[in-house]
């Protein structure tokens, strides 16, 4: 690509998208549905998967014909990583020439969330979780714009109902809704509002709605011993036997 | 209980069917009735469910539109409804958590708004009675979720919807024949607040159903009330299955196993 394609490229709004969940949870199968849809409407998507160790996302995002690029965390912390690489990442979606740029992420801790102030945030969530399951989830639930909840066709309607509800105590703005990751129900919905995710030109000075847990201890360092004494930086010790209050900190 | 949503009918307006020819009729779904919904797989079940459930609005590929009590639905409406809509049962799920039968109708009684601890035990030992009168072995509402067989589990998920449920409509997908009373579920289901359709290839539910609507290449084909002769097959197949709940019984309980007209007599 020349130098003036390359900033015609980089200077073009796009929109982002990021989507986030526990593994397993159904993302890709959403969201590579969703995609197909898209493109019957004539907007075209990339996708970027953030994962730890391994996946096979990107097979299944090719099967589908969205372009797909992978990152995986390996021995980083991969909400930092995450965050770290971002720039590059969008980068490389405005070069595909897609309308649409989406972001998942996998493997992120509970204590994370890769949502963005200004850019359209999704949380993906199944049913088979247990109903504490909302509460446990932390920030990517409760600062999504929209919580899309799957797999609601093998479980109660009285499972589906509580479910939604302690959602709702969660996160008390978001749209709230049932989704088939298998039968595609309810991804033409979806198209339609991520079809209308605000452009963005460029991810560079862009917040994070969350701070990232702190980290930077021995153990980020490759230590492997167990023991206080090697222990250094950013250690927090528990006082076990008191019950301690859950961390919800912004 | 009162639903904050209530709605006495909805309309589906008439569409197209997969070979775009208008469809004939404006359909209306009511409170206070049961509708089956018959036709082979591909008809076109789905897609009328899904009109429903997604608050078709012409932008559908049937062209459909959903009425709310005969208006098309205000934009608070579409907000408070969307994904809320429809209440479903189908044969694929099953209870997965780990929690006990009251315990969990509990909670979701209080995820309904009722606050008062003893009010949702309250409504919830109702839901659990309802169950127990439709399912054929009764289960404590210490019970496990996970431990409650087909049966009972479909019985207290049949219940639960009727009574506790947010949504308006309730869609269920057949209703097994063993270890459900068939026709006692209706009744529950009628005296519901809400628009019960069943989709079924049950003769007795599709006969003991308000009306039945056929549907072919994605359109509603027909809409059909019982006719006399129906009544009376209706009414023979019921024994029928009286007659072989009473079979079932008798050999899980070791009695004696008597003639075929014990079971089912002729009329
Ligand atoms: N029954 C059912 N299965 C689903 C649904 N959505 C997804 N699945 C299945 O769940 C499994 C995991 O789906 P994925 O889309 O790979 O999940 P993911 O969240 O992208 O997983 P990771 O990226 O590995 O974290 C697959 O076998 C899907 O077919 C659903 O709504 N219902
Ligand atoms: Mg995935």
């Amino acid at each position: 690509m020349n130098e003036a394609a390359h900033e015609e490229a980089t200077a073009r709004p796009m929109r982002l998208v990021t989507v986030a969940g526990p593994p397993a949870c159904g993302k890709t199968a959403v969201v590579a549905k969703t995609c197909a849809k898209l493109r019957e409407a004539g907007v075209s998507t990339a996708v970027i998967k953030f994962d730890c160790l391994q996946t096979r996302d990107d097979a299944l995002y090719q099967a589908a014909g969205v372009p797909v690029s992978v990152a995986l965390s390996g021995g980083l912390c991969p909400d930092h990583f995450f965050a770290s690489n971002l720039e590059e990442a969008f980068a490389w979606a405005q070069h595909t020439g897609a309308d649409c740029c989406i972001i998942e992420t996998a493997g992120l801790c509970n204590r994370c969330s890769p949502h963005l102030r200004g850019v359209m945030a999704l949380c993906i969530i199944d049913n088979l979780m247990g109903i504490d399951a909302p509460e446990k989830i932390g920030p990517m639930l409760r600062l999504a714009d929209l919580v899309l909840v799957t797999k609601g066709d093998l479980v109660s309607q009285a499972e589906r109902e509580v479910y939604r509800h302690r959602i709702r105590q969660m996160n008390s703005r978001a749209v709230i809704r049932h989704i088939n990751g298998l039968t595609g129900q309810g991804c033409q919905e979806l198209a339609q509002i991520l079809a209308l995710a605000p452009a963005v030109a460029t991810v560079t000075d862009m917040k994070l709605r969350f701070s990232m847990p702190a980290a930077v201890c021995s153990y980020c360092l490759s230590e492997t011993r167990i023991g206080a004494r090697y222990q250094k930086g950013n250690v927090r010790k528990v006082e076990f036997g008191h019950r301690q209050e859950g961390q919800h900190g912004e | 209980m009162a639903n904050e949503q209530a709605i006495a009918s909805i309309t589906v307006t008439a569409g197209r069917d997969k070979a775009g020819n208008p469809e004939p009729w404006d359909l209306t779904f009511r409170t206070g009735e049961v509708v089956a919904l018959l036709g082979p797989t591909g008809s076109g079940k789905s897609r009328l469910l899904s009109d429903i459930e997604s608050l078709a609005d012409g932008d559908t590929p049937s062209g459909r539109r959903l009425l709310l009590d005969g208006q098309a639905p205000t934009a608070e409406q579409r907000f408070a409804l969307h994904g809320r809509l429809v209440a479903q049962l189908t044969q694929n799920m099953n209870f997965v958590l780990d929690m006990a039968a009251l315990e969990f109708v509990t909670a979701h009684a209080e995820s309904r708004g009722i606050a008062d601890p003893a009010a949702a035990t309250a409504a919830a030992r109702q839901v659990i009675d309802a169950a127990n009168a439709l399912a054929g072995e009764p289960f404590a509402p210490h019970t496990q979720l996970t431990q409650l067989s087909g049966g009972q589990s479909r019985a207290l998920m049949i219940a639960d919807t009727a009574l506790l449920s947010w949504s308006p409509v309730l869609l269920l997908d057949e209703i097994e024949n063993a270890g459900v009373d068939k026709r006692a579920a209706m009744r529950l289901l009628l005296g519901s607040d809400k628009i019960v359709v069943i989709a079924t290839h049950d003769p007795v539910l599709a006969l003991s159903a308000d009306r039945r609507m056929v549907i072919a290449n994605g359109a509603v084909a027909a809409v059909l009330t019982r006719t006399p002769a129906e009544e009376a097959l209706l009414t023979r197949l019921a024994t029928q299955e009286e007659g072989l709940a009473a079979l079932r019984h008798a050999l899980r309980t070791g009695a004696p196993v008597r003639a075929w007209e014990a079971f089912f007599p002729t009329p």
